[in-house]
């Protein structure tokens, strides 16, 4: 069984090799690293560099030596970068892989940049069609994960350290029989390979099940589909072709979307290239509890608690007259203006007119939804049947499993990739289930709470080491392939589901081709070489929509027996966190220092309250309450959410991790411990009580007057009507008087000059760009402790302004990268030169020359200038400095960072051009990281130069403008004003 | 060269007469008495005073101070100096383009020149009034005078040097007590 | 001969019968501070002295966990790049000026009274400008590399310095001014340096006098190019003055930053400067006057003379405060009017309010003759004076960062405990250096001090008037 602990890797070049690694894995020091070492990229700079840890640092570096050899895997793998093969590459030289990643079942395909061996980032895969070249902040994050030092690196047995060779004893010593005893619980399945290997495995053993559950899932969208079709199915929204958009408590534009797709459709209505664009924006409705981005990006917005959601949608249907019997209730108040309002502009939208509703709403809600588009004809939303079978999936197949469990009926359980001991509901009381199972077995990534309770715990393989397939919602399937072998011998879902079946050991990557070679026709191992390529498998029919009709009377009786449960006493909803989704990406630096795109909350959740319900309570942000509702309990800090429903609290899953890497540990508040069957999505009946406690929340913008802008015209905004009178308005917001230089200014008319174009009309406020930034450009992460201090150091961040009543605010969303200013104040103050203006009109930062007095981050008006006020690479393992672009030098304590606009990313197409012999840049050519990975299109860069660039295109349009623009500094990058589409009856 | 030969070369040494000097309890009577002395004829003539004493320059015929010609010239090197600096730094060794301001403008240049001009001045006051003063020196024959240690103290002194053509120990000596001086000496080199 | 130097207005009235011990017994009084085994020093002064000297080690520690962990152990942060450290350099380097004022610009002016003066207010500069230079030094986040700051040709990088950054100007105009400081002040003490080698019977004191005094001997020759020299120092040592504290403004004038971009720098710095300045050597002669028995040196004349000069550069800084806040609103710019509402009104009101008591209300009690001459008021006043002087700087550099152009980037200071001993500290160092000057070397121009008392003495001649002392 050797081949199972060490993979046979042919010695290529002679150096060390993972197989060498795993033998280092039983050393001391490595162990030790493992366990005690400082976390990954999180520093707490004024404490903790005490001669231990830096004693242990040098042992860990030590350890790692091996690392700095990092290989790709023995397997054929395919660049995506055409024509050049992973053999024959130039060292230095870059290559990205197509490879695909799925969370929750939202399927997308990756392109990962490789250096040397080591995949250093993550963009979207433009051939990918869920994907077409954007990401999320979270898809662009796993990287870091992967060279997290907290992964899992050993088998456990109880918690306890084992060995494989324990391991595979026990798994030979597994008894089987009919399957009986035998219960598999995944996450959401969407590998086809898993899928079939499940088949058979059912058909093997007849008496075994297999469970899918997810903390956070597309389970209602699929029940609401069945109560209304009779049939489980996907629903499409086809976001693009829709006028009127109609959100029920549905955050497609973040939080419950961890997939680019739905913004980069959605955005295709949203952006204002030219005119005749304005006529064909779609305007959207948001109807919701928490204050979501799609709330923010709405061109209204109706608050209301999650439950209260059913009766809107069930009156919406009856306005429309969809369902016979239901009549509205419709006393003229806000809601009732704001329903009869969206009825009429739905109805004349007609085919152009789409309702959604969120996977939080219960199967009716969804249901009501797929009736509602159906009565108005909307030629926006298709239905498919699952390519993977989800009959046993959910809340309910996770408690009739929790049942088995308990009753011992479960003999052998195979946990893949989950924590359920973590994410189950509270009242399944799920680690007491577990104990009373034999023998279980827990695939996971880290020693988390699930690898602590289960008999054992095998380290899984990250996503960028593994072997394995990925089929979209739709049926387009994508290869995974590894850039590089597995750094703790991790392994993946199929290798672990074969060997607990057969009890032979196969390499995924056998697993995966030979299931893939089985489908192909013709030339396999050409298909099998081009799906690895493109990163899409061509032979993989998207299934065709299918058409079906909502049986209206069985919908009727089935809504009936809907439970509307009576909204008393305080609603707790539960929702995704944008930083560590249901708590699987916790200990991920880079995510829990993005700042949450509205409450701009970081290293942490809180309870969202409504500025009415925190005064009722007297409550301040940073009180700490305990929510109750009968056994349960939990306490959190509160945060006053401008435009929260009342009476509601809100709170994201994925933090309060006990057992985690030491970034996630301990982070904010566990949500789970409320969360139950009976209320899985939003609960009501609980009841709030301050504790008298506090916790300092860290934020990255200031609370207070922080949060509007004091009647400035930074980031400007307009309805699409005004707009279209006068033009003018948006330049005139602020009065630029003609400002004479006393000196001759300089010209930069000649060759490139760099520029770029922000539309806040189409960018949602979505932290891809601020990721994209950290990945590209190596900025530290500085911990809760720093960002307090207000030293963050994001070269682009995303700041929020609120505007009207606190109450039912606006909210506009405006990225901030260096405005590269032609006439830069920073510039002049510096007393070193340190930082100068390039040919191209670039503002260049020279480190090495810096001094660090901070007068240019004085001077500068947008306050984009970061300083390296400590050593924040001090604690760091060398394994974290993997991840580094080298094309990007880490900046050292003392010294000024900031926005570059990629300046290595230009140089490098510059070479290029060179030497393809050719001057000229091609517009598009060089996409800054975060216009490259932007999902709704927002930031464009380019030559300002040249009159034919997209970026002077748009900088020509009226609503172009340059903030501060009175202080004659002419900023390089502009703002295209926000453009709001409202209806007329309900501004008026 | 022997040491008497070096005190030879700068005319001191126990064989040498330096100079007849004579003491008076205030400034007002040695400019008196310096003016008549003059009136005698003397014309190698110096005084030692804890302060200046208004009035003597014209009495014992110190001429005035050229110090103020030197100081000029360095002052306009001074401000040369941060001009060209300026310049060359901006507009010919490392030619940048910061905040979109010119290589080179008088406007920026302003404040280093001055403080420069300052600067150079100030060194040439200080260093040129002791090159002028022929100081800083170890010994001089004048410290053989009696009191002269009180001549940083309360008592001033005329002194009558000794390379003075109307020079005679005696004599001059005579002629110091008769304009009311105390303690005459004749001092040797 | 004290009855002599009570008073110099009526000494020039009427000058009385000299004989000349007066200048034996002033030399006498002033050396035997000095000289320190004719009198035995007060034990106040040693324990004072090991106070001083302790607090000066306190400045060592901070600046070197400073330099070895990073400015992140200060509280700055991002909006607010500088706060305690640029306020502390301000702070010192506008004490500094008195120095140099009293010695050139009264001397200029021939304000015979800053005689018994002078000598000590110029140490004070050294010192205070000494104090001031470690900040701006050791603000910057690589130390090591400050010598970047200097038109040093290096290899390191061929780079050179960039002179449109006021920071560059403050280091050619703060380097300047100490070095013409220290040569004017060795200038004036060569003379008594040569009385005190005159005097000492100790070998080892004679070398070191003797060196130091470069072979003076007060012939009427060197005394020509002596005053002529003083004179030009003097006169170069008035616009020099006078432009440092104006570049250091510029630091702030020439910025884009609301609250910093005013014209009106240059004059209110100075103007501000000049005030605690004057209130700081108010604050040392009370306590030197007191501790080495000084009073009939240090006159009341001295000191309500000094009053009236806080008392008009006081009033000049509340102007600059009203105009300030004028133009504010005159200009019509949303940024500014917010600023200076900002600055009275928002989260540092509290500092604002304390700058505005104590430079703007207190000082006015100076209008009474009996505040003037009030041993107690007088010091209490040059206290409150400094620390208002210390809050407006820190009110004009915080309170501008905190809140500027955008919103979103708004936030707070609060300073660390390092920040809190690094300046205590510099106040240690500063004391420790002024009590080392005022127990070993001269406190004040013997020989100057002499002339005055001479031209007394003397009996004028009419045209004599005319041609010497213009007053």
């Amino acid at each position: 069984m050797s081949s199972l602990i060490n993979i046979q890797t042919p010695n290529v070049t002679g150096k060390k090799y993972w197989r060498s690694l795993n033998q280092l894995a039983d050393t001391k020091e490595f162990r030790d690293w493992v366990h005690h070492e400082f976390p990954a990229n999180a520093t707490e700079m004024l404490d903790g560099n005490s001669r231990r840890t830096v004693l242990k640092l040098m042992a860990a570096s030590f350890g790692l030596a091996g690392l700095a050899a990092c290989n790709r895997p023995v397997e054929h793998i395919l660049p995506n970068s055409a024509g050049t093969e992973a053999d024959n590459y130039l060292p230095g030289e870059p290559f990205h892989f197509a490879t695909v990643m799925s969370i929750g079942g939202h399927v997308t395909g990756l392109l990962v940049e490789t250096h040397d061996g080591r995949p250093t980032k993550i963009e979207g895969n433009p051939d990918h069609p869920h994907s077409l070249g954007a990401a999320t902040a979270i898809q662009q994050a796993i990287v870091l994960g992967m060279y997290d030092p907290d992964r899992s690196a050993k088998v456990l047995q109880s918690g306890k350290e084992s060995t494989w060779p324990a391991l595979e004893a026990a798994v030979q010593k597994l008894s089987l029989g009919d399957g009986s005893g035998l219960r598999f619980l995944s996450g959401f399945v969407s590998s086809p390979t898993l899928d079939s290997q499940r088949t058979a495995i059912l058909k093997k053993f007849p008496k075994a099940k297999w469970v899918e559950y997810e903390a956070l899932s597309r389970d209602n969208e699929l029940a609401g589909a069945n109560m209304a079709f009779g049939q489980p199915l996907y629903a499409h929204p086809k976001w693009d072709k829709a006028k009127v958009v109609v959100s029920l408590d549905h955050d497609f534009l973040n939080l419950d979307a961890p997939t680019p797709f739905f913004t980069l459709a959605f955005s295709k209505r949203r952006r204002v290239g030219s005119e005749e664009d304005l006529d064909k924006m779609n305007r959207l409705y948001a109807v919701e509890s928490q204050f979501s981005l799609t709330g923010a990006n709405a061109d209204h917005r109706m608050r209301m608690k999650g439950s209260d959601v059913l009766q809107f949608a069930t009156d919406l249907a009856a306005a429309l007259g969809a369902m016979p019997g239901l009549n509205v209730v419709n006393n003229g108040d806000k809601r009732g203006k704001f329903l009869a309002a969206v009825v009429k502009d739905l109805k004349a939208a007609g085919p152009e007119a789409l309702v959604v509703a969120g996977p939080r709403q219960p199967a009716s809600v969804n249901a009501l939804v797929a009736l509602i588009n159906e009565k108005l004809g909307s030629a926006c939303v298709t239905y498919t049947k699952p390519v993977i079978d989800k009959s046993n999936s959910g809340i309910d197949a996770l408690k009739a499993l929790a049942g088995e469990m308990s009753a011992g009926q479960v003999s052998t359980l195979v946990i893949l990739s989950g924590n359920p001991v973590y994410s189950a509901p509270a009242d399944l009381q799920f680690p007491v289930a577990l104990s009373k199972v034999a023998t279980s077995i827990h695939l996971g990534a880290e020693e988390d709470e699930t690898a602590a309770a289960a008999t054992w715990h095998i380290p899984e393989a990250h996503i960028l080491e593994s072997w394995g397939d990925e089929a979209s919602s739709e049926g387009a399937a994508s290869i995974q392939q590894p850039m590089i072998e597995p750094m703790y011998g991790g392994k993946t879902p199929v290798e672990i589901v074969n060997w607990v079946t057969t009890g032979k050991f196969t390499k995924s990557h056998d697993i995966v081709k030979n299931f893939w070679l089985a489908q192909f026709t013709g030339d396999k191992e050409q298909a099998w070489r081009k799906a690895l390529h493109d990163g899409v498998v061509a032979a993989s029919k998207t299934v065709d929509p299918i058409k079906v009709t909502v049986d209206t009377k069985k919908l009727a009786t089935a809504l009936g027996a809907a439970t509307k449960a009576a909204s008393t006493g305080i609603e707790v909803g539960f929702y995704p966190s944008s930083a560590t989704w249901d708590g699987r990406y916790a200990n991920n630096g880079w995510l829990q220092e993005a700042p949450d795109p509205i409450s701009k909350l970081v290293w942490g959740n809180a309870a969202m309250i409504s500025p009415k319900l925190a005064r009722d309570q007297k409550l301040t942000d940073g009180d700490i309450i305990s929510l109750t509702r009968g056994n349960v309990k939990m306490e959190a800090a509160v945060m006053v959410q401008p435009g929260h429903a009342d009476d509601a609290v809100s709170i994201s899953l994925g933090y309060g991790r006990e057992k985690c890497g030491r970034v996630g540990k301990d982070v904010g508040a566990n949500a789970n411990l409320i969360r139950t069957t009976d209320g899985f999505y939003f609960a009501q009946g609980f009841t709030l009580a301050a504790t008298g406690k506090r916790e300092t929340l860290a934020t990255t913008q200031e609370r207070g007057t922080g949060d509007n802008q004091n009647g400035r015209p930074l980031a400007r905004e307009a309805d699409v009507e005004e707009y279209k009178k006068s033009p003018k308005s948006i330049e005139e917001m602020s009065e630029v008087p003609e400002i004479h230089s006393i000196y001759p200014e300089f010209t930069y008319d000649k060759g490139n000059q760099w520029g770029m174009a922000i539309d806040l009309t189409s960018c949602t406020g979505c932290n891809a760009c601020v990721v994209a930034c950290v990945a590209e450009n190596n900025t530290p992460v500085v911990g809760k402790d720093q960002v307090l201090r207000g030293r963050e150091m994001h070269w682009i961040r995303m700041d929020r302004y609120y505007s009207g009543d606190e109450n039912d605010p606006e909210v506009v969303e405006q990225p901030i990268p260096c405005m590269q200013c032609e006439n830069a104040p920073c510039e002049n103050v510096c007393p070193v030169q340190a930082t100068s203006h390039s040919p191209e009109g670039l503002n260049d930062m020279a480190y090495n020359r810096c001094v660090g007095t901070r007068y240019c981050a004085n001077n500068c008006p947008f306050k984009v200038r970061h300083f390296n006020f400590l050593n924040f690479h001090r604690h760091e393992p060398e394994l974290v400095g993997l991840v580094y672009n080298p094309d990007v030098s880490v900046r050292m304590r003392g010294v000024m960072e900031k926005c570059t606009y990629c300046v290595q990313r230009i140089e490098e197409t510059k070479i290029k051009a060179k030497r393809d012999g050719r001057r000229e840049i091609k517009d598009g050519e060089i996409k800054t990281a975060c216009q490259q990975t932007c999902p709704a299109e927002a930031i464009v860069f380019g030559n300002i130069n040249d009159p034919n660039s997209r970026v002077a295109k748009l900088k020509k349009q009226e609503r172009n403008y340059a903030m501060l623009a009175e202080l004659g500094i002419k900023p390089r990058t502009t703002y295209l004003a926000k453009l709001r589409n409202p209806n007329p009856e309900l501004t008026a | 060269m022997t040491l008497d030969e070096l005190k030879d070369k700068i005319g001191i040494g126990e064989d040498k007469v330096y100079a007849a000097m004579g003491a008076f309890d205030n400034p007002d009577d040695l400019v008196e008495a310096g003016r008549k002395i003059r009136e005698m004829g003397y014309t190698k003539l110096d005084a030692m005073s804890p302060f200046p004493v208004h009035g003597i320059d014209d009495a014992i015929g110190v001429p005035p101070s050229k110090l103020g010609w030197i100081v000029i010239w360095f002052s306009a090197m001074g401000a040369a100096t941060a001009l060209l600096l300026i310049w060359y730094v901006g507009a010919i060794s490392y030619r940048l383009v910061i905040g979109g301001k010119p290589f080179f403008d008088f406007s920026y240049s302003i404040p280093v020149t001055f403080e420069l001009t300052v600067l150079f001045t100030a060194f040439a006051t200080f260093l040129g009034m002791w090159a002028i003063n022929g100081l800083p020196r170890l010994y001089h024959p004048s410290f053989n005078y009696s009191q002269s240690h009180r001549a940083s103290d309360d008592l001033f002194i005329l002194v009558v040097e000794a390379n003075d053509p109307k020079f005679n120990p005696q004599q001059t000596a005579e002629h110091l007590r008769s304009v009311g001086a105390g303690d005459v000496e004749v001092v040797e080199g | 001969m004290s009855a002599v130097l009570q008073d110099p207005q009526l000494m020039e009235v009427n000058p009385p019968l000299v004989r000349s011990e007066d200048y034996h017994d002033l030399t006498e009084q002033i050396s035997v501070i000095v000289e320190g085994d004719v009198v035995k020093t007060p034990l106040k002064y040693w324990i004072t002295l090991a106070v001083t000297a302790s607090v000066t080690g306190i400045l060592g520690l901070m600046l070197a966990y400073l330099v070895s962990t990073g400015i992140g152990v200060w509280g700055n942060n991002r909006p607010i790049g500088w706060a305690w450290d640029i306020t502390n350099f301000v702070f010192w380097i506008g004490i500094g000026h008195a120095g140099t004022l009293i010695s050139a610009i009264l001397f200029l002016f021939r304000q015979k009274w800053r005689t018994s003066i002078n000598r000590s207010a110029e140490a004070m500069t050294l010192f205070a400008v000494m104090c001031a230079g470690i900040f701006p030094l050791f603000h910057t986040g690589r130390p090591w590399r400050a010598y970047w700051l200097f038109p040093i040709p290096n290899t390191d990088l061929n780079l050179w310095q960039n002179f449109r950054s006021p920071l560059i100007w403050d280091v050619f105009a703060v380097s300047t001014y100490f070095t013409v400081s220290l040569l004017f002040w060795f200038t004036g003490l060569v003379p008594d340096l040569a009385t005190l080698r005159d005097r000492t019977a100790s070998k080892l004191k004679q070398y070191i006098f003797g060196a130091l005094s470069l072979g003076w001997r007060g012939s009427a020759r060197h005394w020509r190019n002596y005053e002529k020299a003083y004179l030009i120092l003097a006169a170069i040592s008035t616009p020099l003055v006078l432009s440092v504290h104006s570049i250091v403004s510029f630091d702030f004038a020439t910025s884009v930053i609301p609250g910093w971009h005013t014209t009106i720098f240059p004059p209110y710095f100075v103007a501000g400067a000049i005030f605690s300045g004057f209130a700081c050597v108010m604050t040392l002669l009370l306590i030197a006057r007191w501790t080495l028995n000084l009073q009939n040196l240090i006159t009341m004349k001295h000191l309500e003379n000094m009053n009236k000069i806080i008392l008009v550069t006081g009033s000049v800084v509340s102007y600059a405060y009203a105009t300030e806040f004028f133009i504010a609103w005159y200009s019509g710019n949303i940024y500014e009017r917010f600023t200076f509402l900002n600055r009275a009104f928002g989260p540092y009101w509290w500092a604002a309010w304390s700058m505005y008591t104590c430079n703007l209300l207190i000082p006015q009690l100076f209008w009474f003759k009996s505040m003037r001459n009030n041993l107690w008021v007088m010091f209490i006043i040059s206290i409150t004076t400094n620390i208002g002087m210390w809050f407006e700087r820190f009110v004009i550099i915080a309170t501008s960062l905190t809140r500027d152009f955008l919103p979103s980037s708004w936030g707070y200071f609060h300073p660390t405990y390092v920040d809190m001993l690094t300046f205590a500290g510099t106040i240690g160092l500063f004391l420790t250096l002024f009590l080392l000057f005022a127990r070993f070397l001269p406190m004040i121009a013997i020989s100057e001090v002499k002339g005055v008392l001479a031209v007394q003495k003397h009996t004028f001649k009419d045209e004599e008037v005319v041609a010497h002392d213009l007053r």
